[in-house]
């Protein structure tokens, strides 16, 4: 068995950017284990730009900004290994991964940062009805197809879901030469960023249908065509206003799940609301000395957050093994009852759920998302009973994340703070 | 000229294929689509029924149970997953109790063994997910589940070894008896043959009609399914059926060899021998149907759902005999279900009809085994480090949900009858089946098919010849 100080799951944004954070933190044993080919993870197919205006003041495109953080990793001489599928990991933080090289072999680290990203949810769990023919892809795949391989799926295109990929993909079928005919959402707002209906499809004259969805796939081998229809308040299909679009191939956006096969095999305690690990202020799961940042964590929409998420896992994963070496115990730092966050009133969930006043930066950046629009609404926060902040926006969707900062002294001076709870008021 | 000549290489055809395959005879088995196992064999239940549902004395009975108690040392033999689960079917009606009876009574005639009616409290103890509205139960330990790819794959891996043709793309157009023998004239050309054996499943009555002035009649019946995620797979152990009774007939909820759930299958009679398609009211009824029997399925964890035909004749019997009007034409056909379960003995059936008017000699070299896909996932670290060291390609993980690698989607691409198509690949080693459903593996999967058949990116199939995944290049490959 190998002996690192922390292995990360993952070489995507998020493992980048813990690994080099852990790194710079002082912790010199570091392992990145990827699965693909290359470092970078999906930032390599995101070919489009916009990537890294909070980070580095510029747009980027995916290749662009992931080539930063690549060049960062390789600068402090992190080792990494592609290629590399990790196949469990243990609550005692052995990890098991494979390779070609290697085959199966084993690796004890004295911290874990999971990395892993999402996937898309596929067709099959929306149940749509209809035939099983070529044609249907994911976004994503759809979009590996054509900027990783060099291949175009199809010509005649209709997007179900406005996800942020779907919107991406809606342009990016457009400029190669295809006809997206429509975008269809189930619900009444879109999935993705604002600047992305704008930018690909307003700009491109792709209609964007709110309340619509797929009730029929046609076509036995290639597809041939969908029937959409209108959805009403129950969020019903109705009947009347199906409509036959012919096309040969359909784009899925319809959601991102994070993957914690390995978190769940493993027993970590998990979020139902984002389907990611329940974290606390150090982004640490229910098993001490495991990390998650980046998607697998909760979906973001920009990559700039995932970054700064996995540079604070890093940083906290070298002060778990800084504080092990000096008190295997752990006992200074722990504290009876950490705070818990409460999510409610619109407010979906929050990342972290739980503070431990002893293990909490001067400052943190507490994240969340709303279930619903909201229109000059307040985001308010609770110490316990008392309102402590009331800041108004002008508007808020499910496809923007928002944020919140809370300052470590103000809980301190709030005498036994038990809860805070994060809600969305009119007024 | 051949001996004989089978039509349809699904369970069946494959079945009789390989029986057929232990004489000195030459055979071919003749296929419309581009692969094994593209019909009914590839969208059922996936279960072998104990055999108490068919009626006393008939063929369906004696074939059920007779294939039942064969496929254990075909499963061995031919690697075919395979595990006796036993079935419970429960009853949630008081009306229908005195029914669960009959059941068992018919079982014991069919002679099934050790079945056993259960009340509430013994069938909730051995399943606990039972929904609140069971009453009862008839446990039927020899109930089991198979995986239906691997099935027909092995009969057909099998009777290729033993020396069976197989061609592909291959349609049926009319036959014609000259001189004693069969032209079977197809898009390829005439294929003449002394027998012709029809199991071409929902298009049998079609086959069959071109040959007999006695005709026949099977209806396309669709029945949907949904499969949910491996993480629901233990949330029943047993096959669980809903008693027909006052409330019409239930869907069962089933594990399956791979660890999933399966819930189906729905019936309606269509039209369209090609009907594959899902429907809206299909899937809300196979729901709200199985929430009657199960409690608390997790449906959040669906990751496909599926149509498949039963080949539905209208007496609902099994017709396996030599046409009256049509010496040396065999129909293997109305083959629903028990058809699964029936098809190790549908093969021995169709060859003694064949026996009793064809000197056959057995062969002295019949292979009486077939070596599966080796699944990595099972071997110990040793065995599979020592694997990955004589073949690294055991070492890449392709399909990242149900951890697939290269190694075995190379053994898919070239073993006998080897894939050619993604849903090939996917049948033989589960690259794709899992909760991704294919979105990450796809692109990888093309290219190690495009890179061993040596076909361009742009011609690999999802199925089929037509079901094209890409169009082409895109603007900057041009």
């Amino acid at each position: 068995m190998e002996n690192y100080d922390i292995v990360v799951i993952g070489g995507g944004p998020a493992g980048l950017a813990a690994a080099a954070s852990a790194k710079e933190n002082g912790c010199e044993r570091i392992l990145i284990l990827e699965r693909d080919n290359e470092l970078g993870g999906i930032l390599n197919q995101c070919i489009h730009n916009g990537f890294g205006l909070h980070t580095f003041k510029e747009e980027l495109t995916g290749p662009e900004y992931a080539d930063r953080f690549i060049k960062k990793v390789t600068e402090l001489g992190i080792e990494y290994r592609l290629h590399t599928m990790v196949m469990d990991i243990s609550e005692d933080k052995v990890v098991t991964a494979m390779n070609r090289e290697r085959g199966l072999f084993t690796i004890l680290a004295k911290a874990v940062i999971l990395a892993m990203g999402c996937r898309e949810r596929p067709r099959g769990a929306l149940n749509i009805p209809g035939y099983r023919p070529a044609g249907i892809f994911s976004a994503g795949t759809a979009q590996r197809l054509i900027n990783i391989e060099g291949y175009m799926p199809g010509k005649e295109v209709v997007i179900l879901g406005s996800g942020d990929i779907g919107l991406i993909m809606a342009r990016r079928m457009t400029l190669e030469g295809a006809r997206v005919k429509v975008v269809a959402e189930l619900l009444p707002f879109s999935g993705g960023l604002k600047r992305n209906i704008v930018q690909c499809l307003d700009d491109y004259n792709i209609p964007l249908k709110l309340r619509h969805t797929v009730v029929d796939i046609d076509g036995k081998e290639r597809l041939k065509g969908v029937t959409l229809a209108q959805v009403g308040e129950d969020g019903k299909p109705i009947k009347e206003t199906e409509e036959y679009i012919p096309c040969d191939t359909l784009l899925l956006s319809v959601g991102l799940i994070p993957e914690n096969e390995l978190s769940n095999a493993c027993k970590i305690k998990m979020e139902p609301v984002t389907s990611g690990p329940l974290v606390n202020e150090s982004l640490e799961t229910s098993i001490s000395g495991i990390f998650a940042c980046g998607n697998v964590l909760h979906v973001h929409d920009l990559v700039d957050y995932v970054s700064e998420e996995a540079a604070l896992a890093g940083k906290n994963a070298v002060k778990y093994i800084s504080a092990m070496e000096t008190d295997p115990s752990d006992t200074e730092k722990k504290q009876a009852e950490p705070i818990q966050l409460v999510a409610t009133e619109g407010v979906r969930y929050t990342v972290p759920a739980v503070i431990n006043l002893n293990k909490m930066e001067d400052s943190l950046i507490v994240r969340f998302r709303v279930g619903n629009v909201f229109q000059d609404s307040y985001i308010s926060v609770y110490y316990d009973e008392e309102r402590v902040m009331h800041r108004k926006k002008k508007i808020m969707a499910p496809g923007e994340m928002e944020e919140i900062k809370l300052q470590r002294d103000k809980l301190i001076q709030f005498k036994n703070l038990r809860t805070i709870t994060v809600k969305i008021e009119r007024e | 000229m051949y001996d004989v000549i089978i039509i349809g290489a699904g369970v069946t055809g494959c079945s009789i294929a390989r029986e057929i395959s232990k004489y000195k005879v030459s055979a071919c088995v003749v296929e419309k689509e581009e692969d094994v196992c593209c019909g009914t064999s590839k969208a059922n239940s996936a279960i072998m029924h104990a055999g108490f549902d068919a009626a006393e004395g008939s063929l369906m009975a004696r074939l059920n149970v007779r294939g039942s108690e064969m496929i254990e040392t075909l499963a061995t033999n031919l690697e075919i997953p395979f595990i006796r689960n036993g079935s419970l079917v429960v009853c949630t009606n008081e009306e229908d109790l005195p029914k669960l009876q009959d059941l068992y009574q018919r079982g014991i005639a069919n002679g099934v063994k050790d079945l056993v009616v259960l009340n509430r409290e013994e069938s909730v103890r051995l399943e606990p997910n039972l929904s609140d509205q069971v009453l009862g139960s008839l446990y039927a330990p020899t109930a089991g589940i198979i995986c239906p790819f691997t099935m027909t794959f092995a009969f057909a891996e099998n009777a290729s070894q033993n020396g069976v043709e197989f061609k592909f793309n291959t349609i049926v157009e009319n036959i014609h008896k000259r001189n004693g023998c069969y032209e079977v004239k197809t898009n390829h050309g005439i294929l003449e043959t002394k027998y012709v054996v029809n199991a071409a499943g929902v298009y049998a009555d079609v086959v069959h009609n071109m040959v007999s002035r006695d005709k026949m009649k099977i209806t396309a019946r669709r029945g949907e399914y949904c499969l949910l995620d491996k993480s629901a797979g233990s949330h029943v152990s047993k096959t669980i059926f809903a008693l027909p009774g006052k409330y019409g007939k239930g869907v069962l909820v089933a594990p399956t060899v791979h660890g999933n759930l399966i819930i189906g299958p729905t019936a309606a009679d269509i039209e369209d021998k090609e009907g594959t398609n899902t429907t809206g009211a299909g899937l809300e009824e196979l729901l709200q149907k199985a929430g009657n029997t199960v409690k608390n399925l997790p449906l959040r964890q669906t990751i496909t759902s599926f149509a498949g035909l039963r080949a539905h004749e209208d007496h609902h019997e099994f017709i396996i005999k030599e046409a009256e009007d049509s010496s040396g034409f065999i129909d293997a056909a109305g083959m629903e279900s028990p058809g699964l379960t029936s098809a190790p003995a549908v093969g021995e059936m169709v060859v003694d009809i064949i026996k009793n008017t064809f000197q056959m000699e057995k062969k002295t070299d019949y292979i009486a085994v077939r070596k599966g896909i080796i699944h990595a996932d099972g071997l110990t670290v040793e065995e599979r480090n020592e694997l990955i060291k004589r073949k690294p390609e055991y070492g890449n993980i392709i399909c990242r949900c149900e951890m697939i690698s290269e190694g075995e989607i190379l053994d898919a691409i070239h073993r006998p009858l080897g894939a050619k198509s993604l849903d090939g690949v996917k049948r033989r080693v589960r690259a794709g089946a899992g909760r991704c459903q294919a979105g990450f593996c796809t692109p990888k999967t093309m290219e190690i098919l495009s890179r061993e058949l040596h076909i361009p990116m742009e011609d690999i199939v999802k199925s089929g010849v037509e079901a094209k995944v890409v169009i082409g290049k895109n603007r900057a490959a041009k």
